[in-house]
């Protein structure tokens, strides 16, 4: 039990009052960046930086990495009140979150989504102290072909998805392919349908894409029917909280399940986003509730929240261990790292037992001083949603705007923003389903790289995705998601020879043909 | 503005068996685009690249073109899909928010984005929002400051800025 | 590209003129070495926007980062210095911002290779020329590495061992396409003729160095500063060092080796040599006050210890240039990148 006398250690290091105030001054800043797109972590530990220099680094740590909570936490809130997800892995939040928002059970739906963050970063830290050394040697295992059947198992689990005809959503998912595959091919690093624009040179971001699709989609949607927005209409409730706990206490399947996706996506390291759409896939997949998916159920808040959490907690131990940072914000924080003089990689836990005692302290003091923070600001968040439309209206564009044009400093992708917009609110009066188009945007050249890598390793034999147990079981389990809703279709069609097909198990059959 | 949207809509516009005919033509075209560079590029095995550059979209935009024409006939022979996309008014009500961001992203190219943002914010509330000016002037000089303060001053990042900013010396 | 260079030139020839003019003082902000000497004709007024044409986590945003750090610290500008990773386009991205960001002096751009092979294999218009030549920092190493427990010890054994092996079974992972690793892949491939390597492109040197300790790779050619810590670890060993002459830096990393123990790939009979230029370029149409006070700025960074030890641990070649002579260097290096190009069959059509 040499962690847990490491882990005391580490707490004496950072329970100091000092160390406390840094955490929450780290929480509000990381809050505020989480909330307004646009604002990168990158921004603000880039102004905090000086100020940690005169700072010892186990505090300067504790305080940068409580902006990486601060702003995890805040992406929630803009999915949820405005259908904004400033992050990939907010994504799938907005699924379920919004519309209970439109509902006015905002208040719930944040707790649900605070909580389950926590929920999943503390069984992601609790990972990364016990099984720190055997988790850093699982992440080496994979090479390209693991990561695609990682990404392959995130759109098995995902298809289906859509409630309209399956060849809309097929149509919606290779939009959203030939989107993400606009740009410079990294493979060849050939130019790919740019034609000669230079605007295009660097692809869609995802981010331009979501903002426009969910963001401006969703206000001409609500204009078009006549500025109604029933979360006006809610009462404050000051006891949310414990109710919403209540509820969630028997959604414990479902967390379980999204901390164990989420903790292996984050350590292999596939990442948060793949996590966040998997985790909902599965969760509307088993749960007994799962045709209400996408009308405001709390568990397709908890799933997508908890693993992405736990995912991005668990990224961090491949940071620290292998030196890949996760993501831009990890990217700071591992900058950070060099200036104090500590090299990340294999030797940090081995040379700097302190400093990594610490910080590993410093997440679970962090996290529990985050949820106490948000949750204490939930009936404020809720309550913006009492200002009436036409103010807020405004105010979203002018912050989508602002957003998209923080992107790559371009007034291209504000119009580009537009754009999406409109195609957004044309897509979902027809029932195209934009969460396809979404996921493709995102993970769709990430799995298309690792495909031509694994390709290029295995001279074209499609049989590296069977070359070991870890992919080969990632592949079985993807094809057997796959064709799930098939072997259901089939088990109803037999009890009942008179029930219709379901349209999203013929969808899912039609995408495994085209594959 | 809220009163009796769903009782009158005025005069349907467009029947969605014909948007659903349009998308799909768009949707058929974008295909030939990507399919003609895909061609360009090489959609086969290449010595040495793998899976040339093409290969991935080329196949990408054959499945969209084939579940687009799908979709493009199913919309095509559908008798009973003469459900009304939108009617007048409330594509008036989309386009009283579409028009003036259309012109708000304009003008940010011109007068910065913090000056476009207050008249913006001021005129979509008083031509469409019916708000009390005073408010309306509270409002959209508020929010825009808070931008500013937010993005110039403590987290530098650099946002589109126009005259008046320069003549306050930024 | 030939209408840029034309486009370019005279913008140069235009601030040498104005350095000129602007007297004595400019002037000797560019030629004296001690940084206290120097009298500031300019400061930035706002935050420096320090562009990475690259992903983080690889050898350019880690220097980048670290000097952001190093400034922070010792206080050496009066504005804070925000880095920004500008990798989309193979650093197409972050190069035509600073590109389109004429007369701004706020803005710096780190370089690698890229500066070269982006335009060359994608035909990309831009060109170093574009851009203000600040400073060359040091020149970045490449090192063959394989896994600790590979039975080749020696770079020979490598090339043998690939040699006697059925073509192309041997995986080189390195950063990107046709940038500068498999670049050097395709240079030692006139050693392993008839037989070719599998050149696996990920996105960027971190996890590259990773693949590598994975196995999912047979070798890479990783920037030391990539690799360092998995040697260190001894999950990698280092063959060769693809320079003329032996790494300067004495000092054990290991527990039995230092950077200079590591031989040269010439001492092995592999005659590949390739540097890669991290240097500091800014906006075009600036003037030569704006120059001079980076220039200035990275003396100052390059004088301090934290400078030192990060070149040390990275193994860096340092060697500083400014002004004609750095420009020199980078039409040099232009052209080899040219030739060298040509020759793997890399060049974009039209140049």
């Amino acid at each position: 039990m040499d962690e847990i006398v490491s882990l005391i250690g580490g707490f004496k290091v950072a329970l100091s009052w000092y160390n406390l105030a840094l955490m929450i001054v780290g929480i509000l800043l990381g809050v505020i960046i989480g909330v307004l797109p646009g604002l990168g972590g990158a921004n603000g530990v880039a102004i905090l930086l000086p100020l940690t220099f005169a700072m010892p680094p186990t505090s300067a740590i504790i305080m940068l990495s409580c902006i990486y909570w601060g702003a995890l936490f805040g992406g929630a809130i803009t999915s949820i009140l405005f259908n904004i997800p400033g992050e990939p892995w907010s994504v799938a939040t907005t699924f379920d979150g919004h519309p209970m928002a439109q509902q006015g059970r905002a208040d719930e739906a944040l707790t649900a989504a605070f909580t389950s963050s926590f929920v999943g970063a503390l069984v992601a830290v609790v990972v990364i102290t016990f099984l720190a050394p055997l988790v850093a040697k699982f992440a080496l295992q994979f090479g390209p072909a693991e990561f695609f059947s990682v990404f392959f198992l995130t759109f098995a689990s995902f298809v289906g998805m859509g409630k309209g005809s399956p060849f809309k959503v097929l149509a919606s998912m290779c939009l959203g392919f030939a989107l993400g595959a606009v740009g410079l091919d990294k493979v060849t690093g050939t130019l790919r349908m740019t034609f000669g624009h230079e605007e295009l040179l660097i692809g869609f971001d995802f981010l331009i894409a979501v903002i426009g699709l969910f963001g401006i989609g969703e206000i001409l949607s609500s204009m078009e029917s006549g500025l109604k927005f029933s979360g006006s209409h809610a009462t404050i409730r000051l006891n949310v909280v414990l109710q919403t706990w209540k509820h969630l206490l028997k959604l414990w399947v479902t967390s379980i399940r999204s901390c164990i996706v989420g903790c292996w996506m984050g350590i292999t390291p596939g990442g948060a986003t793949p996590a966040s759409f998997m985790s909902y896939g599965l969760a509307k997949r088993f749960s007994k509730r799962g045709a209400n998916f996408g009308k405001g159920e709390v568990e397709g808040v908890v799933a997508p929240e908890t693993a992405a959490h736990a995912a991005g907690t668990s990224a961090l131990l491949p940071m620290l261990t292998l030196g890949i940072p996760g993501s831009p914000t990890a990217a700071v924080l591992l900058g950070g790292l060099m200036i104090w003089g500590l090299q990340p990689g294999p030797m940090l836990f081995v040379e700097q037992k302190d400093f990594v005692w610490g910080l590993i302290a410093s997440m679970y003091l962090g996290n529990i001083a985050g949820l106490i923070i948000v949750l204490t600001c939930v009936p404020l968040f809720a309550a913006i949603l009492r200002v009436p439309f036409s103010i807020i209206a405004p105010i979203i564009l002018v912050i989508c705007a602002v957003g998209a044009y923080t992107v790559h400093n371009s007034m291209f992708d504000v119009w580009l923003m537009l754009a999406f917009g409109v195609v957004g609110y044309i897509f979902t009066k027809l029932d195209y389903p934009l969460p396809p188009l979404v996921l493709a945007i995102v993970l769709g050249d990430k799995a298309e790289e690792s495909f031509r890598q694994a390709m290029l390793a295995s001279q074209g034999n499609l049989s590296i995705f069977w070359s070991n147990w870890l992919v080969g079981s990632i592949m079985t389990l993807g094809t057997i998601l796959l064709f799930w809703p098939l072997v259901t279709w089939l088990q109803d069609k037999r009890r009942s020879l008179n029930s219709r097909p379901v349209a999203a198990s013929a969808g899912a059959a039609a995408v495994d043909k085209e594959r | 503005m809220q009163k009796g949207e769903d009782t009158n809509d005025g005069r349907p516009l467009v029947t969605n068996r014909t948007m659903e005919i349009v998308v799909a033509l768009v949707l058929l075209a974008g295909c030939t685009l990507v399919i003609y560079d895909s061609v360009r590029l090489g959609f086969g095995w290449r010595e040495g690249e793998g899976p040339a550059p093409g290969y991935y979209p080329f196949w990408v935009a054959v499945i969209l073109a084939v579940s687009s024409f799908i979709n493009l006939v199913s919309a095509a022979r559908s008798a009973g899909a003469s459900e009304t996309f939108v009617s007048l008014r409330p594509f008036g009500r989309v386009l009283a928010v579409l028009v003036p961001s259309l012109i708000y992203v304009a003008l940010i190219g011109y007068i910065g984005i913090y000056v476009a943002s207050a008249i913006f914010i001021f005129a979509f509330m008083i031509a469409v929002g019916r708000e009390n000016p005073l408010k309306a002037i509270g409002v959209a000089a508020v929010v825009p400051v808070a931008l500013f303060f937010m993005f110039e001053k403590w987290f530098l990042v650099p946002l589109p800025k126009g005259p008046l900013e320069a003549w306050l010396g930024y | 590209m030939m209408a840029f260079q034309k486009a370019a030139e005279p913008r140069w020839a235009g601030s040498i003129c104005r350095l000129a003019a602007a007297g004595t003082l400019a002037a000797s902000t560019l030629v004296l070495s001690t940084p206290q000497a120097v009298a500031q004709t300019w400061e930035p007024t706002k935050p420096i926007q320090f562009v990475i044409p690259a992903g983080t986590g690889g050898g350019a945003d880690q220097m980048a980062r670290f000097i952001q750090g190093v400034v922070a610290k010792n206080n050496l500008a009066k504005q804070p210095i925000i880095t920004v990773n500008k990798a989309g386009g193979a650093g197409a991205e972050g190069f035509l911002e600073v590109k389109k960001s004429a007369g701004d002096p706020h803005s710096i751009i780190i370089t690698l290779s890229n500066l070269f092979t982006t335009p060359l294999a994608t035909g990309v218009p831009f060109n170093w020329k574009d851009m203000t030549p600040v400073a060359m920092l040091a020149l970045d190493q490449f090192i063959l590495w394989v896994p600790a427990d590979a039975p080749y010890k020696t770079a020979k054994e490598y090339i043998e061992a690939v040699k006697a092996a059925p073509d192309k079974s041997y995986k080189m992972g390195g950063t990107g396409s046709k940038q500068e690793d498999q670049i050097i892949t395709v240079a030692l491939e006139k050693l392993t003729a008839p037989k070719k390597f599998t050149y696996i492109p990920f996105a960027g040197g971190g996890a590259v160095a990773v693949q590598l300790v994975g196995k999912h790779v047979n070798s890479t050619v990783n920037n030391p500063i990539e690799a360092v810590s998995q040697w260190k670890a001894g999950a990698l060993n280092p063959l060769c060092l693809f320079d003329s002459k032996r790494s300067v830096y004495t000092l054990k990393v290991t527990a039995t080796m230092a950077w200079s123990d590591i031989p040269t790939c010439k001492e092995v009979g592999v005659n590949t040599e390739y540097q890669m230029l991290r240097g500091i370029f800014m906006s075009p149409g600036v003037k030569p006050e704006h120059i001079a006070y980076y220039v200035d700025l990275f003396k100052k960074v390059m004088a301090t210890d934290d400078w030192k030890s990060f070149m040390e641990q990275g193994a860096f070649n340092q060697t500083f240039m400014t002004g004609d002579e750095f420009r020199r260097w980078v039409e040099n290096a232009e052209r080899q990148h040219h030739d060298l190009m040509k020759e793997a069959g890399f060049l974009a059509a039209g140049k």
